[in-house]
């Protein structure tokens, strides 16, 4: 049976290569979001919430080496694609056709929205590290080709960086592979947790090492993060939404698809403390470098790597109530720093400029713009009423929960939630600030005629802050589905 | 089913360069059907190959000429290699025409598009010697061809300079070799391959150090055949200088041949166990100086014939990673499998590189600027053909580059891993700023747009469809490799 799943992978794909023979870029590029956007919903309503994966379909690719392109999901990934379509048709109808080269920029967009579609309906690590890097050279193309700033530095560096993190990802996953018995080994994700879990591969600590650290890169985990605020920053507004609020997520997703199911959580002790530290310097160093922030743009790619800290800490509790904080998480993340993203980037429309020195007292020429704007900051701070509030509460309750309770004190995960929690404060500084130099006080003479925001970009933000607000007030949606996807054998 | 005999592929593509050259001779033939009739003679030969199969000991003693699954493989693979040499050089004539001094029209286009042909039956012959003897006359055959062939632009400098670089270095190597080959066959008695095997268990350790010190030098000719460092300073004067189609072929063919050649020269070497792992010590740190020195000193080049020569110096470390994970077996169909994808790229990068520089008259990286706008097609052939050679997924380059890292974990060969997470990270900057010149800058003032002939076209789509194609599906590749 072809599953529902290759639909979602194959029409960006296709749409994108219709792009470049020479179809209306924007248009096509419009509907073949808004289609997926709709076979995902579909898909949500067709997923049972009860865990284990739907939709398989598998296709050999190498057979001998236990390569198949195998499509699957369960409620987790579901939940994910769902937001992933929603993220790329925002993405894709708030994007301005650039002057030049208007169908690569589509299709470029097209392109980060396969990779990264494929690699959530993958069930083959293979193919799962195959289409995450699919999505590097569009990155490159659209930083490099329509970006602002020092884009040349920063697509450069981003795509090298990136392409170093990916490569100790790809060792990892060969590691990991090399790790299973001889005579079943295979890139089958669900047949590796399985051996994994009975006991038949003990893959080593170096693996996990590796692997961590791989998907570390990737999601920008501290001291690995310098490549994101200065990409982010440059890139246009829809290749960041993109990039940060779905590409990202392929780091986090795989840590719930190949590190949780696979290693015991005492494998390595020491790494896993070293790892809370390197957390807390998500969410404290990078939380204050953000503060200091001069620049809209380049505070949103600080406070969007500091928002992985949150991730990251739900992900190491290794306890259920975490991990479904981290899976939340990860998508209000993504619909939230994408909504900032697209304001950012309609305001740089506007203004030419995003230094807050500049501006000021927009909400009383754009008044819509100003509430968008700060329905999103406070989402994006983790107020309640939104998706982010309840993520980042499961989170620090289950770090708070987490580890080996000390009879004296507190333990090291109880430490890192006391200090994690101070990062709510640090966002609100910086997240409201921005929104006082921008919308509040005086306002220039320049900017008294500055229109508000269009109907469509309008309408996409609200919709992404409608998803965020319906996942605050009703977790469950999401919960139900991605519970179950959590409990290994 | 064998209907003929394996050998007779190599003297049909001898009697058809002869055949060719006589006409040639003889004939006021256009010299452009020339390059027509080889190639239809190559690809008849090409179809004949599928007519033959592993032969059987009784025709010729296996110590002589050995036909296996890779060696008819690796003939397959030649043959394809010169047919593209020659579709490339067809369309190089009006460029090659401007460097040859004559009354006549076309002078010198005829050898120029028949001698890749007896270079191809020495590199066929090479991927079935199993006799030092044999190997080394095959060598020869091939590396006096090329040396006429990369001159062959009489009144270029470059070529020249170029051609004297290679015979110089050639018959250096060449030297090398036949002292190794003295060296091993005074201890052993044995020119083949198969009798070296059976003799070396018999000798004392004393008689291991000449053999090891004999097998050094032959190594050392082999190493600039296949460009490792520290035997590569011919690699990018003769790339940059060489008529382009022949740049390609030496980069692929002479290459891939080089590979094969040494796989099985060491093959007989990896039973005595003190040899093994003074060979494989041997072996990494060519690997890594190789990976090293062609990847980093690719990334400042402004010329993109000599980044090519560069990398293709890099792609030399990446096999030599194989070939130091042998001990497994593996590395056979995983360096055949590399080179398939490897002849894919490079082809289509020469192609696209030779008509830009028809008309730009340099092989710059900035004569690509705007190349996205001023012909599509171009840029997107050149595209692929970088993000191939860069490693990048579902292109045929990315799965040689996952079978030799998955052969390297099995091996254990940690060192050269940790080095390649370096190479490939390079590796990305120097084949994407080509990108960036196509896509990135803007065309200069009245730079005109390319026309590309319909053989081009062809083959732009044929090689860029093989690349995405086989980096899908792998299997009809590695099937014929027997993975």
């Amino acid at each position: 049976m072809i599953s529902p799943l290759l639909c979602l992978v194959v029409l960006p794909i296709a749409g994108a290569i219709l792009i470049i023979a020479g179809t209306q870029a924007r248009n096509t590029a419009v509907v073949a979001s808004m289609l997926n956007f709709l076979a995902s919903l579909i898909i949500f309503g067709m997923c049972q919430p009860t865990g284990g994966y739907q939709f398989v379909s598998s296709y050999p690719v190498v057979p001998e080496l236990g390569i198949h392109f195998t499509l699957g999901a369960d409620g987790l990934s579901v939940a994910v694609l769902l937001m992933s379509t929603a993220v790329t048709l925002a993405a894709v109808c708030v994007a301005r056709t650039p002057p030049k080269n208007g169908n690569w920029f589509y299709a470029s967009l097209l392109f980060i929205s396969a990779g990264a579609i494929g690699a959530f309906a993958s069930l083959d690590t293979f193919f799962f590290y195959m289409f995450h890097e699919l999505a590097l050279i569009p990155t490159f193309l659209l930083i490099g080709i329509w970006g602002s700033g020092d884009r040349q530095a920063a697509a450069w560096k981003v795509t090298t960086y990136l392409a170093f993190g990916s490569f100790v990802l790809l060792i990892g996953l060969l590691g990991l592979y090399l790790s299973l018995p001889e005579s079943d080994r295979t890139f089958d994700m669900r047949r590796i947790a399985e051996l994994a879990s009975s006991g038949a591969a003990q893959p080593s600590a170096t693996v996990y090492i590796l692997i961590v650290l791989g998907f570390g890169i990737l999601v920008s985990l501290f001291p690995f993060h310098t490549w994101a605020p200065q990409a982010y920053a440059s890139a246009p507004a829809p290749a960041a939404m993109l990039h940060a609020g779905v590409l990202k997520k392929f780091g986090l997703y795989g840590i719930f698809r190949l590190i949780l199911p696979v290693f015991p959580p005492n494998l390595s002790q020491g790494l896993n403390t070293l790892l809370l530290v390197l957390v807390l310097g998500n969410i404290l160093y990078v939380g204050y470098v953000t503060i200091s922030q001069r620049k809209l743009d380049l505070m949103l790619g600080y406070a969007s790597v500091m928002h992985m800290g949150y991730l990251f800490l739900g992900l190491l509790t290794w306890k259920t109530l975490g991990l479904a904080g981290a899976a939340l998480m990860l998508i209000a993340h993504g619909l939230s720093i994408a909504a900032l993203f697209a304001l950012s980037g309609e305001l740089r429309e506007r203004t030419g400029t995003l230094d807050f020195a500049e501006l000021g007292g927009l909400a009383k020429v754009m008044p819509t713009f100003g509430l968008l704007f700060g329905f999103a900051t406070m989402a994006a701070v983790g107020l309640p009423g939104f998706a982010n509030f309840a993520a980042e509460l499961m989170i620090f309750f289950g770090a708070f929960s987490a580890g080996v309770p000390v009879k004296v004190g507190l333990n090291e995960f109880q430490i890192a939630a006391v200090v994690a929690v101070w990062g709510v404060v640090i966002s609100a500084i910086f997240l409201l600030r921005s929104y006082r130099r921008i919308f509040m006080g005086p306002i220039g003479d320049k900017w008294k005629t500055l229109p508000d925001i269009g109907a469509l970009p309008r309408i996409c933000i609200a919709g992404l802050i409608f998803l965020l607000v319906l996942t605050g007030f009703f977790p469950q949606i999401v919960l139900n589905y991605v519970t179950p996807a959590l409990m290994w054998p | 089913m064998i209907w003929i005999p394996p050998f007779a592929l190599e003297i049909s593509v001898v009697c058809v360069g002869i055949f060719l050259l006589m006409m040639d001779c003889f004939s006021k033939i256009d010299k452009i059907s020339l390059g027509w009739a080889a190639i239809a003679g190559l690809l008849a030969i090409l179809g004949l190959s599928f007519l033959t199969g592993p032969m059987p000991k009784s025709i010729i003693p296996p110590e002589f000429y050995l036909v296996d699954q890779p060696a008819l493989f690796f003939k397959r693979f030649i043959l394809l290699s010169t047919i593209l040499t020659i579709c490339l050089g067809m369309e190089y004539a009006p460029v090659y025409e401007r460097f040859i001094p004559s009354a006549t029209p076309q002078a010198g286009l005829g050898e120029f598009l028949t001698l890749p042909l007896f270079t191809c039956a020495g590199l066929m012959w090479m991927v079935s010697a199993a006799d030092f003897i044999m190997i080394f006359v095959s060598l020869e055959l091939v590396t006096i061809s090329f040396y006429v062939l990369v001159a062959s632009m009489r009144k270029h400098t470059a070529s020249l300079e170029a051609g004297v670089k290679y015979l110089i270095l050639g018959a250096l190597s060449t030297g090398f070799i036949v002292y190794g080959i003295t060296w091993i066959f005074g201890v052993t008695g044995q020119t083949s391959l198969r009798g070296i095997r059976q003799a070396l268990p018999l000798l004392s350790q004393g008689y291991l150090v000449a053999v090891l010190f004999g097998l050094g030098l032959v190594l050392v000719s082999l190493g600039f055949k296949i460009a490792a460092v520290p035997f590569q300073f011919w690699v990018p004067d003769v790339y940059q200088g060489a008529p382009t189609p022949i740049t390609a072929f030496l980069s692929v063919a002479s290459k891939a041949a080089g590979f094969i050649v040494l796989l099985r020269v060491l093959e007989p070497f990896f039973v005595i166990s003190t040899i093994e792992a003074k060979l494989l010590i041997a072996l990494t740190a060519l690997a890594a100086c190789t990976l090293i020195y062609g990847n980093l000193a690719a990334m400042p080049q402004t010329n993109l014939k000599r980044l090519l020569g560069y990398s293709s110096i890099a792609h030399a470390g990446y096999l030599l990673i194989g070939v130091a994970s042998f001990e497994h077996g593996h590395s056979g169909p995983v360096i055949g499998f590399y080179l398939a994808g490897y002849l894919l790229m490079t082809f289509l990068a020469f192609l696209v590189l030779q008509h830009v520089a028809r008309v730009s008259g340099s092989d710059e990286i900035s004569d690509f600027n705007g190349l996205g706008r001023r012909s599509p097609l171009l840029a997107l052939g050149m595209l692929i053909s970088m993000l191939s050679l860069a490693g990048l997924p579902f292109t045929v380059g990315f799965l040689g580059k996952f079978f030799i890292f998955e052969a390297a974990m099995r091996s254990h060969q940690y060192l050269l891993i940790a080095i390649g997470a370096i190479t490939v990270a390079s590796g990305f900057y120097y084949y994407l700023k080509v990108v960036r010149a196509m896509y990135w800058q803007p065309a200069p003032e009245g730079a005109p747009t390319i026309a590309v002939p319909a053989l081009s076209k062809f083959l732009i789509a044929f090689l860029s469809i093989g690349i995405i194609v086989f980096g899908v599906f792998p299997q009809p590749l590695l099937a014929m490799l027997q993975y």
